[in-house]
């Protein structure tokens, strides 16, 4: 066959090593001028002192030692850590309700899509709900509360419970999120191997542990990566309920860096973007974790 | 079968299943229901302290009023013009990008593929002052383009993920026999590869709209006035007008939460196919 212009047959010799450049170019320019390079500009205004109009300062570690100074900061990194320990309740809870949803009864694909409904909603609704349900006087919790132990309660104005009250509204759709993950982890069981268990006498906890579990080891990984990684992004829920309230007690850092880059005393861009790198590297640590694991895995292919 | 089937247990624990099954829903779902019967509660009813009972009458004028005397038409509205290119230029980016990562391999496809991944397990907060800053500059701090653009960059990288993974489980024989017929690289992902993606990019597309459609973060971020503002973040300031106006909070908030709701129920295989990618196999 004799070769045509000259550039149709260099595009035929290279076709299998530039095609993929050129699939990928758009969606990879997208992603790297959006998300990657903000990146790295965040953690270089992270040096300055900057209000987003004028000129950038560079003030170095400042806001990293301003920030070791800062009350908030502390009240914001402890509740993070009690948003962590506390979210992951969703992934037994998420269990139990698939364990409890797995059977076929009639309506019982009904009765899964409503309980997982919460998921579904935004969170800005999620966190007017329960707003609503712990309101004083009359939510509904907190006449639970008054009517089981005589007590007044305002969960959302109360530094000892606000955080809790607002983990708590998260963990509703977060444990949906769960239970979906491992309904399907259910329905992918290996039978035989349950049935092997079975006639070995193992039952109840003993088979749910050493058979079950091991198999839902995958479910498992998913519902801890994104359990993780929506304990730290939490932000809107504490803005909706709380602002950071009362008196910055259920501060958390995505909220504490929003509020300082764009607080209406005047905007801190610097100081909000060293907030930001610390809750990033946070998560990096994390990241990292999962990556690995993942790489892992590819390799296992 | 896990747990044991329950029609093979005692007739007493079947009925007492069957009767705890709809008991336990609703008060799982005590919160929703409780502002779904406050949105139709009288306002007079919250007036006279009758905030949990049964109401006196069913106020669907409290939509009406929402409809009337707030832009929440107009906050929907921004939503859909948010939330519809999104998922159009999402899913498009990363048919393309997916097809690259699991049909090519180059040497940097792993690194390729996990930065990919990586951002989108990001806090949002370290890219907000300099997409922020990049928007205002481009003069697209609040319009609702700003917003696509960003949501499309962003949400590229979870449905690179997904899709990748979706084409790597397709027979790669297919594409080989193609080549060795001598079809060019484009044909082979327009007519071969991009017909059988169909399931990948319905559960996508479910999926984009829900997390963009109750994004709430970026409308505050992006958008300051009411004319480019989505329904999250409108609500958000309507809270703050209807101050213990608690019926029209309530029928404010099921209008926001209602279109991700229908699309859930009528897309629902495609949507939980979705989430619970990679719960299966490892």
């Amino acid at each position: 066959m004799p070769d045509t212009a000259p550039s149709a047959g260099f595009w035929k010799r290279n076709q299998l090593r530039i095609a993929p450049i050129l699939f990928l170019a758009p969606g990879a320019l997208m992603f790297l001028i959006y998300v990657l390079i903000p990146i790295v500009q965040s953690v270089w205004i992270s040096f300055h002192d900057w209000d987003g109009l004028g000129a950038k300062v560079w003030i170095g570690l400042g806001n990293y030692a301003e920030l070791l100074d800062d009350d908030t900061f502390y009240v914001a990194l402890k509740n993070n850590l009690i948003w962590l320990a506390l979210y992951l309740l969703a992934i037994p809870m998420g269990l139990a309700a698939a364990l409890f949803l797995n059977q076929s009864v009639w309506g019982i694909r009904l009765y899964k899509s409503l309980f997982f409904f919460p998921f579904v909603i935004s969170q800005v609704v999620v966190g007017l709900m329960f707003t609503w349900f712990y309101a004083p006087d009359f939510g509904l919790f907190s006449q639970a509360i008054h009517w089981l132990t005589g007590a007044e309660v305002a969960i959302l104005a109360d530094e000892r419970f606000v955080t809790l009250g607002i983990i708590a509204a998260g963990l509703w759709p977060q444990t949906a999120y769960c239970m979906i993950l491992y309904l399907t982890g259910l329905n992918n069981l290996n039978p035989e191997q349950i049935e092997a268990a079975r006639m070995d006498n193992a039952r109840g906890w003993r088979l749910l542990w050493h058979v079950i579990l091991p198999q839902l080891a995958p479910a498992t990984f998913i519902a801890m990566v994104v359990t993780v990684i929506g304990a730290l992004r939490s932000f809107d829920l504490v803005s909706i309920m709380t602002a950071g309230g009362p008196y910055g007690s259920s501060q958390v850092l995505s909220y504490f860096m929003y509020e300082q880059a764009l607080s209406e005393y005047g905007y801190r861009m610097g100081y909000g973007a060293a907030i930001a790198v610390v809750l990033f590297l946070i998560m990096m640590v994390f990241i990292t974790l999962f990556i690995v694991r993942m790489i892992a895995q590819e390799r296992n292919r | 079968m896990f747990p044991t089937p329950i029609h093979k247990a005692s007739p007493a624990l079947r009925i007492g299943y069957q009767v705890l099954l709809p008991v336990a829903l609703v008060i799982w779902l005590i919160p929703l229901i409780g502002v779904a019967v406050t949105s139709v509660r009288p306002a007079s009813d919250l007036a006279a302290g009758n905030y949990f009972g049964v109401p006196s009458g069913l106020a669907f004028e409290n939509y009406a009023a929402v409809f009337r005397d707030s832009p929440i038409g107009w906050y929907i509205l921004n939503s859909f013009k948010v939330t519809v290119p999104t998922v159009i230029g999402a899913v498009a980016l990363s048919c393309l990008t997916g097809f690259a990562l699991a049909v090519y391999g180059f040497r940097a496809n792993l690194w390729v593929f996990f930065a990919f991944v990586a951002g989108n397990f990001i806090p949002f907060q370290i890219l907000m002052v300099p997409v922020r800053d990049m928007t205002l500059k481009a003069g697209l701090y609040d319009t609702t383009l700003g917003l696509v653009l960003f949501h499309i960059a962003f949400q590229t990288g979870f449905c690179t993920l997904f899709m990748r993974n979706f084409i790597k489980g397709l027979p790669f024989a297919l594409i080989e026999s193609a080549r060795v017929e001598g079809v060019s690289e484009w044909k082979i992902f327009r007519h071969i590869v991009l017909p059988l993606m169909r399931p990948a990019i319905a559960a996508l597309s479910v999926l984009v709209f829900t997390f963009v459609w109750n994004d709430y973060f970026w409308a505050t971020v992006l958008v300051q006035g009411s004319h480019a503002m989505p329904v999250t973040a409108g609500l958000y300031a309507l809270n703050g007008q209807w101050v213990a106006a608690w019926h029209l909070v309530s029928a404010g908030s099921i209008i926001a939460a209602l279109p991700p709701v229908l699309m859930f129920f009528l897309m629902q295989r495609h949507f939980i196919a979705g989430l619970t990618l990679g719960a299966t196999k490892g």
